[in-house]
């Protein structure tokens, strides 16, 4: 089955949690860095956003929360819609409070505060809250978070992506993005990583947008995926057909069909691009 | 040596040094989680002073009615600041946000100047404040006494106001970084104007608290450019580091003047032996005992 190439990204699932309509994204007024973005999150299941550094995957996300404008960023077209409401204009606190949270990338850990103040911070949106009983939930997915009691500054890395995993739990999200969970992880933690981010949606029902570099995991545990690059979709599909396609073997997964000589590497290169 | 001078200095000290601390801790506030350098700190204390002094007097309202309605009106007045003059100065250059605050602390002097006039006026005695006890030989003014035992529970509800409370670990996460407070559900424009709205307030109770110790005059601004010894001392956006500092402050100014008093006779070295300190502190601690250090980001 063909992957469909057109850069619409439509047709793929029915239940739609998020669509970002043809959005453009333009920095100080002059960069523009979406140019026309098209991405449907179904709701329930996993969807990876892949692309290289630059491709515009955090801005993606930075649009989609609107936190773009303490960057000098602004969505100059199209529209964001989630559940069914146009959410473009948004504030980004209202956003959170609507079930959308931003796991950001680097972690986004408040290092001057302990574990239990990033966690209590999390539920910040839901005032009245039970938080001593929603942070003994949380500790059942993350056991290890519970015995460090310092200040997160202190954790390991792996532990941080864990913590802001758990922070966004605090929210009771319908839908969580995550920008690069990988990032700076060793192999066997990105593996915990995207276990847990699998539990999370297997067990919760929570609906996730996964921006990643690794694609190969992120395809592994994802049900739909995207691939980005300069502003733009250029591919998109099932997991399962974009881990078959030829061209993303070649480019993000490494290795794919028999071994070329680096010289017929580099012209297949140059006549394939996604433009 | 004269020691029971010399103690009762180091007491008096400790308890003027614990007000500075409290206006310092207000002023690390603002500078911590809005990053303005408000140079009018000290108005904001005159003001609070004024006016609870002109609801006690002029409207003859019980002490602790006018009490409450001045912390009303400074949490307006903070918020009216944060929202009207400041708001629109997000991202500016720094320079003109300190401009502009030079500029508020004129303009209300001036007006305070116009409504309330030039001269000093006294609190009625309301609960016997010039009483004086006496403490294991110490002869303290009841005033001081009331003025430390509020001291160390404002600094007690800031404490378990950043350590504890929703709004509390809001503002610490604005502080830190407002991208992600944001990514959390804070709103940034609201933290930044109960920052504002905290920060009047409290000034505003140590204004009145130091005008029933003195007596109340647009003078009392003066705390407010002692507050900045103190807090370069401490580290500009330390809470911890302002306390500290204005207590060093107040008992080495008092130290000062024993030490002026008995041997130097130089008679103002009271006044400007924090300025000395300020000076050194610049040249061999520029970030203070307990502020951080700004690491660029590359």
């Amino acid at each position: 089955m063909k992957p469909n190439i057109a850069a619409t990204g439509n047709g793929l699932a029915t239940d739609t949690i998020l669509s970002v309509n043809n959005i453009e994204v333009v920095f100080n007024e002059v960069i523009l860095v979406l140019r026309g973005l098209n991405l449907k999150v179904a709701r329930g299941k996993i969807t990876a956003l892949l692309g290289t550094n630059g491709a515009g995957k955090s801005t993606t996300l930075k649009a989609i929360t609107n936190l773009l404008a303490t960057e000098d960023g602004e969505v100059t077209r199209g529209t964001i819609q989630y559940e069914d409401e146009d959410v473009t204009e948004i504030g980004p606190e209202a956003l959170v409070r609507k079930g959308v949270f931003l796991v950001m990338e680097g972690r986004g850990i408040l290092q001057d505060m302990t574990v239990i103040e990033n966690l209590r911070l999390g539920a910040y949106s839901r005032p009245g809250a039970d938080i001593d009983a929603e942070i003994e939930q949380v500790f059942k997915y993350f056991p290890r978070l519970k015995e460090r009691t310092g200040l997160a500054g202190y954790l390991s890395g792996g532990e941080q992506q864990m913590l802001a995993i758990g922070r966004a739990l605090m929210a009771k999200p319908n839908l969580i993005l995550m920008d690069e969970p990988s990032m700076g992880l060793s192999p066997l933690l990105v593996k915990e990583v995207f276990g847990i981010i699998r539990r999370l949606n297997k067990e919760l029902g929570i609906s996730i947008l996964l921006v990643e570099q690794n694609a190969n995991m992120a395809l592994h545990v994802a049900d739909d995926g995207y691939i980005m690059e300069n502003g733009k979709i250029v591919l998109d599909g099932t997991a399962k057909e974009l881990m078959e396609n030829e061209d993303v073997k070649e480019f993000y997964l490494g290795g794919g069909g028999e071994r070329r000589s680096f010289k017929d590497i580099k012209s297949y290169k140059r006549r394939k691009r996604w433009l | 040596m004269k020691w029971d001078l010399l103690f009762q200095l180091l007491v008096n000290g400790l308890i003027v040094g614990m007000l500075y601390g409290v206006v310092a801790m207000c002023f690390v506030l603002i500078y911590k989680s809005t990053q303005v350098v408000n140079f009018a700190q000290g108005e904001f204390l005159v003001l609070g002073a004024w006016v609870c002094l002109a609801l006690v007097t002029n409207m003859q309202l019980p002490f602790f009615l006018a009490f409450i309605f001045t912390l009303v009106f400074m949490a307006a007045f903070g918020i009216i600041v944060q929202t009207v003059i400041l708001r629109p100065l997000i991202g500016e250059p720094i320079i003109s946000v300190i401009m502009v605050t030079i500029g508020l602390s004129i303009f209300m002097q001036s007006l305070m100047n116009w409504i309330f006039g030039n001269d000093a006026k006294r609190f009625p005695d309301v609960f016997g404040t010039s009483d004086i006890v006496s403490i294991g030989g110490l002869n303290v003014e009841v005033a001081y006494l009331l003025s430390l035992v509020l001291s160390i529970i404002i600094m007690g509800v800031f404490f378990w106001f950043f350590r504890f409370t929703r709004h509390g670990l809001a503002m610490r996460a604005t502080a830190f970084d407002q991208q992600i407070a944001q990514s959390l559900g804070i709103s940034v424009k609201q933290t930044f104007a109960m920052a504002w709205a905290i920060s009047a307030v409290v000034s505003g109770v140590a204004g009145i608290v130091i005008g029933i110790v003195n007596s109340v005059s647009n003078s009392l601004a003066f705390v407010g450019i002692k507050v900045f010894p103190a807090v370069i001392l401490g580290g500009l956006d330390s809470i911890v580091g302002a306390v500290v500092g204005g207590i060093i402050i107040g008992v080495l100014e008092n130290m000062a003047e024993y030490v002026d008093g008995q041997w130097l006779k130089i008679g103002n070295l009271y006044t400007i032996a924090p300025f000395y300190v300020l000076i050194i502190i610049l040249m061999i601690k520029p970030y203070g005992l307990f502020g951080t250090k700004d690491i660029e980001r590359i």
